[in-house]
């Protein structure tokens, strides 16, 4: 069933042409990356400024849109400075990684439907792993090296500190995070992330049901909370809470170094914005524009696209939202979200929708089984709630 | 050499892309920036005093939470070939993850209860 | 060809990174050696068709383990490099003569059908019905059932040794607040 799966671009002879397509594809990706980044950073500003009645960034360019290219293009010219006490090797891979890390997440995603380029078929998407979704947890889990090393590096307290607690906390909610995209693998039954848009494909108003936000509600909420959590963006930035930290494991990075870690940060934000629109919320699919050609341009190239972005973009405007109004997590609270409430949904939701799964096809009675295996899951859950000690009967037991 | 691992070369052009990316952006800044080195500079940065040496230590509670994550990771590995293809595996299958899964709370719930997953 | 081309590749990474392991002085570097050797034994797997193990591989060893390892040592605290006197003089003829022994089992087992398997895996793994990852989650999950199930034991043992360990250190630390 996933033998048929792959780029049809890669799977024939592979000339000059394939090549060039490949380049072209990596090229695109890049300024699709860059450019949005930009972009969110100057629409985060501006949105933010709105929602505190000021006027945010309005100086470079209309409305000040050149605002984040300017700040990036000020950082280059900054004078670096390592500090004495750093280790130097590990101090200039850690960026590497950051960025890099950020960067290949965003290859498996698909951005557009099937296209035809100079005579070959294939996906407006930069690769279709077989374990697609597996590789951007991989991703995810060697990002973590950025944090932790360019912290450890820098030779200081601060940064050492705020690393260690970021990659806690990234730690944390990997758990959570992974479960949660198993709510929908279930349901899905495909790690590939085409096949995964392929099934939530749009055939009229009604497909909207078989996108995966309805039947995986659960998974979607527990997905964006870890995602948000997992890339250290509000209400969980704990990591850079300047009260405390300074400026979290990035502290000692001076100019372009410092701009390529707060660029891996937004990256991995689109990302995994991206990733939830591919798996909750139908990828590109939605309506053509039925008085042109199902088969033209402006149907197979860009409705997808277009779609695809929007959807981007809703869920963009939702973390500057959350930004804006959300007080900082304490790292108790965090910690306690991650591993006391997320982990343990996830899995109920996991074993009910996998109940649902096994249940249709053995001619269960799914109306009685379902809240039966909810209510077991839930009854578990409680009992654990209660049977956990106090806070006052612990210490005396430390003591 | 199948199609997938075809797949595969396409994403390591894109690393090696990545890569040279942010080599050029570090090479540009190389070029372009001041260098006046002063000795002050390259303290580390400790709210404006002299930093104190000898540090480098966190706490054993972050050793617990990267236990039970690689606990869940391990996890993770087998849950995910499970519930792709859980529709052909089956009762049996559902059962024994279901059990796999509670044997693993047991662990989280251990250190819960031992309060070692307490920010106190 | 190009199989070839990436298997040797990928091979001197493996052993440049294997040799960085154990030369290092500092920890943390031995530990950043060991990530370059566990991922390009996920390049291996690849190359085999092996497209979950490959994962497998930098999900759990790549980055869960080698974390864990990060943070003993940030935990210990061991800031430079490590001092080289040996607390257990035995370790190193002993370390010595079991690295020869291991090696020599490896000359003795690499021609060997019975240790190493078939030659390549992959026309297993890519023939037949369904894809590669599902052919491995049926044998785990039919073949393999109890080995699978006994994991979730030896993870929840190797937990509870964990959590024991840090709360005695907590206790020790609680018990030094209480004496001031």
């Amino acid at each position: 069933m996933m033998l048929g799966a792959g780029d049809p671009l890669l799977s024939g002879k592979i000339d000059l042409t394939v090549v060039l397509i490949v380049i072209g594809k990596t090229v695109a990706v890049f300024a699709f990356l860059l450019v949005a980044v930009m972009l969110y950073i100057w629409f985060m500003r501006k949105v933010i400024a709105d929602m505190a009645s000021r006027v945010g960034p309005d100086t470079a360019g209309p409305w000040g849109i050149l605002q984040s290219l300017a700040d990036g293009i000020k950082l280059f010219f900054k004078e670096q400075s390592v500090p004495d006490s750093a280790d130097r090797r590990v101090f200039f891979l850690a960026p590497y990684i950051s960025l890099m890390t950020a960067f290949l997440a965003f290859s498996i995603i698909p951005i557009g439907g099937q296209v035809s380029i100079a005579g070959h078929q294939t996906y407006l998407q930069l690769a279709d792993l077989p374990i697609g979704i597996l590789f951007l947890l991989a991703m995810s889990g060697l990002g973590l090296y950025g944090v932790m090393l360019a912290g450890w590096s820098s030779g200081s307290k601060y940064p050492l500190l705020g690393s260690v607690r970021a990659s806690a906390q990234m730690l944390s909610y990997e758990a959570a995070f992974g479960l949660a995209i198993v709510g929908v693998l279930v349901q899905a039954g495909t790690l590939s992330t085409r096949a995964i848009v392929d099934k939530q494909a749009w055939t009229g108003v009604g497909s909207l049901g078989t996108w995966y936000v309805i039947p995986a509600f659960v998974a979607f909420v527990i997905f964006l909370i870890s995602a948000i959590a997992e890339t250290n963006h509000p209400p969980f930035d704990l990591v850079e809470a300047e009260q405390e930290l300074v400026g979290g494991f990035h502290t000692e990075y001076t100019g372009i170094r410092f701009a390529i870690f707060y660029l891996a940060e937004f990256m991995n934000l689109i990302t995994m914005s991206a990733i939830a629109v591919t798996l909750f919320l139908g990828g590109p699919a939605g309506p053509s524009l039925g008085f042109l050609s199902a088969t033209g341009a402006v149907n197979t190239w860009l409705m997808p696209v277009f779609w695809f972005v929007a959807k981007v973009m809703v869920l963009l405007f939702g973390t500057v939202w959350l930004r804006a109004s959300l007080p900082r997590l304490r790292y108790d609270q965090l910690m306690d979200l991650g591993w006391k409430w997320l982990i343990e949904l996830a899995f109920i939701w996991v074993m009910v929708s996998g109940v649902i799964i096994v249940g249709r096809n053995e001619g269960w009675n799914l109306i009685a089984v379902v809240p039966l295996s909810l209510l077991g899951g839930l009854g578990i859950l409680g009992v654990l709630r209660a049977s956990m000690p106090n806070r006052s009967e612990l210490v005396e037991e430390i003591l | 050499m199948t199609q997938f691992y075809r797949n595969y070369l396409a994403v390591a052009v894109f690393a090696v892309a990545a890569l040279g990316m942010v080599g050029a952006m570090l090479g540009v800044g190389r070029l372009v920036r001041p260098n006046r080195p002063q000795p002050e500079k390259y303290i580390a940065y400790e709210a404006g005093s002299d930093p104190i040496r000898g540090f480098g230590q966190s706490n054993v509670r972050y050793y617990v939470y990267a236990l039970l994550f690689v606990m869940f990771d391990v996890e993770a590995v087998f849950i995910f070939p499970w519930a792709i293809n859980l529709e052909a595996l089956g009762v049996s299958a559902l059962i024994s993850m279901i059990v796999f899964i509670l044997v693993l709370t047991l662990g989280l719930v251990y250190a819960w209860r031992k309060g070692v997953l307490r920010w106190a | 060809m190009v199989t070839l081309v990436l298997f040797i590749a990928f091979a001197i990474i493996a052993l440049v990174g294997a040799l960085g392991v154990v030369i290092s002085r500092n920890p943390v570097h031995s530990a950043l050696w060991l990530v370059a050797t566990l991922l390009s034994m996920a390049g291996f797997f690849i190359l085999e068709g092996a497209y979950l193990v490959s994962a497998v591989q930098v999900i759990v060893y790549a980055s869960a383990i080698v974390v864990l390892f990060l943070f003993v040592i940030m935990l210990l605290g061991v800031d430079r490099e490590e001092s080289l006197t040996d607390p257990l003089k035995v370790q190193r003829p002993v370390a010595l003569m079991l690295g020869l022994v291991v090696f020599a089992l490896l000359i003795g087992l690499m021609g060997n059908h019975w240790a190493t398997g078939a030659q390549s895996a992959t026309a297993a793994l890519e023939s037949g019905d369904g894809g590669n990852v599902e052919r491995v989650a049926r044998e785990i999950f039919t073949t393999y059932l109890w080995p699978f199930e006994l994991t979730s034991a030896l993870l929840v043992v190797a937990v509870v040794g964990g959590v024991a360990l840090a709360r005695r250190s907590r206790r020790a630390e609680a018990a030094s607040e209480v004496a001031q």
